[in-house]
């Protein structure tokens, strides 16, 4: 039988959710907001943070920098399939603007896949300033699936016989029924979420295209959801084809316009991921001082997203990411 | 037809997979395999990706496991739970992992270099979804140069499982029964496990290596399964497909 020696990071309890999600608003009311008022709104130092996508692929990229550029401190971050958002709130560790994160449950997150390791990200873990424990992305998963249920935990047969179990804040049960060792996941109710998706309506009804990841459960899980979507689009839409709404409304605080929004990630039948963008993300971080010059430059010194964008090339670049993602350059 | 170390490991790995199985792939070498096998002998292989993609009909090599290619004209693009799941309910023949350490055991460590998980002297993404992947599938597989730094007697941190501490511990631990590591392809070799000690022996060496080598560049003691096979080269329509379908851009085949 395996024993976990990790803390857990967020209270499992689905009563305390059960309040939580009791006291929220479930009027139908225009949620739409800019992404620095509901970040100032709905993320406060020392929460515990998750964010939605694959890494570089469907991500919230604006919330994430505007977390980073508010300074929020002492988050706790769930990281699950993270790799550019994880290592975008890196940028608020150890460049001279205190500690934005202080706890991280890891399943993915130093690398940038295929891509190689981040530096920075690397520097901060590796500082041991950062508490850390470990789980699979399933478990993460599970976690968020957990909680969608309202659910204190949920049983799954992975981790088991592992130092990544051993290094978790799971435990081990014999299932009732049959005896046999399970790992128990503790559910896992971020205070706040941050999901990019393809189209949204002014209450917050969302579509996604492409994979879902975990995003489903997560918006489920979340006690506050900022969403950022490609496009707004009218309600009347959202009710002429209802199969289509994926996250419902009384799920989520805050609806971000922010077209782009998954850039320099990828975002499914709409623009491929910025390879040259990420590779000179990875290379600035090599050397702190450059790396705090590039911050300087593409996330303090602007203004906004659209800024950010026009920094990296604006509208011809996103064109010509968009000619990638349609395969164009092959005849398809 | 020359060719170099990782078209020899890809085609290896290709002609593992069996047609009509489902396999569970990440990006790089064990994309590049499945897209060969479905070229090949498996044009009814059924491609997997952690993220939700599912059975896509691949027209160019992922850079992610979560891009958009991974569902290009795919029958499903679903949850990364529902994936994990049908692996769990045992409908995954093989799944292609990878780490930065590999013990005897086909135990792997992708988390952490140095013992002190605190404070680590590396710290590596973590397990991603090879933890789940490894203790669902049926058949782990393995794609790796082979030096004695990869190869090591014992893990910094055991991030997914292979045979655990050998014969009957996967089980015990409560991992699903008949599951664990089944091949171990690299730049010298293709190895195995033992029936009964479950430790990693060499099935068959790579044309021109000798065993002498793989020892060399292995840190724990490994056996050799009796009559030692020589690897088939790959053939001349192998590599066409590779070089001209797969992998055209040499992002893959161009690493070595």
């Amino acid at each position: 039988m395996t024993t976990s020696q990790g803390q857990l990071f967020s209270d499992p309890s689905a009563n305390r959710a059960r309040d939580q999600f009791r006291a929220k608003s479930k009027a139908l009311v225009d949620k739409v907001s800019p992404v620095p008022d509901a970040v100032a709104r709905l993320v406060h130092d020392g929460d515990y943070l998750a964010v939605g996508g694959f890494g570089g692929a469907r991500l919230p990229t604006a919330v994430v920098h505007e977390i980073v550029r508010q300074k929020k401190q002492n988050l706790r971050f769930a990281g699950h399939t993270a790799t550019h958002d994880f290592q975008i709130l890196c940028a608020g560790n150890l460049t001279g603007r205190g500690q934005l994160l202080a706890k991280v449950e890891n399943a993915y997150s130093v690398g940038l896949e295929a891509r190689g390791l981040s530096p920075h990200a690397r520097r901060v873990i590796e500082s041991g300033a950062v508490e850390c424990t470990e789980w699979s992305n399933y478990a993460l998963a599970v976690r968020f699936k957990a909680a969608a249920m309202g659910l204190p935990f949920l049983p799954s047969r992975s981790m088991l016989g592992t130092d990544t179990f051993r290094q978790s804040a799971a435990k081990t049960i014999a299932c009732p029924f049959t005896g046999e060792t399970l790992s128990a996941l503790p559910a896992l109710y971020p205070d706040v979420a941050a999901i990019h998706v393809h189209e949204a309506d002014r209450f917050g009804n969302c579509r996604i295209r492409g994979t879902t990841v975990a995003d489903l459960d997560l918006a489920r899980a979340a006690l506050r959801l900022i969403i950022t979507c490609e496009r707004l689009i009218p309600t009347e839409e959202i009710r002429s084809d209802p199969t289509r709404t994926v996250i419902p409304f009384f799920c989520v605080d805050a609806v971000c316009e922010v077209p782009f929004g998954s850039y320099p990630g990828n975002m499914p039948y709409e623009y491929f991921s910025d390879e040259a963008h990420l590779k000179q993300w990875l290379h600035v971080q090599q050397d702190l001082d450059s790396f705090k010059a590039f911050l300087e430059k593409y996330l303090f010194g602007v203004r906004d997203f659209h800024e950010y964008l026009q920094l990296c090339g604006g509208l011809p670049r996103l064109q010509e990411l968009r000619r990638q993602e349609l395969l164009l350059h092959l005849g398809k | 037809m020359s060719y170099n170390p990782m078209e020899l490991m890809i085609a290896c790995a290709a002609r593992l997979l069996e047609d009509g199985k489902t396999v569970a792939v990440g990006t790089g070498a064990p994309c590049a395999a499945a897209m060969l096998a479905q070229r090949t002998a498996a044009p009814n292989l059924v491609i997997f990706f952690e993220a939700g993609g599912v059975a896509p009909q691949l027209p160019t090599m992922p850079i992610s496991v979560g891009d958009s290619r991974t569902f290009y004209k795919g029958a499903m693009a679903t949850s990364m739970a529902d994936v994990m799941e049908t692996c769990q309910r045992g409908l995954m023949d093989y799944t292609f992992l990878g780490g930065a350490q590999i013990d005897a055991y086909g135990n792997l460590n992708s988390t952490v270099i140095g013992t002190d998980y605190k404070k680590p002297k590396v710290r590596l993404p973590g397990s991603g979804g090879a933890n789940d992947l490894a203790s669902f599938c049926w058949r782990i597989l393995v794609v790796t140069s082979h030096d004695k730094r990869r190869f090591v007697d014992k893990l910094d941190f055991l991030t997914t499982p292979g045979y655990l501490t050998g014969p009957g511990a996967r089980e015990a631990a409560g991992l699903p029964p008949g599951t664990g590591p089944y091949r171990v392809i690299t730049d010298l070799a293709i190895l195995g496990y033992h029936d009964e000690t479950k430790r990693m022996e060499v099935i068959s060496l790579h044309p021109g290596v000798t065993l002498d080598q793989v020892r060399q560049n292995t840190s724990f003691e490994v056996g050799l399964r009796e009559p030692l096979q020589i690897t088939k080269p790959p053939t001349e329509q192998e590599l066409k497909i590779l070089r001209e379908e797969v992998d055209p851009h040499r992002y893959i085949i161009g690493r070595c």
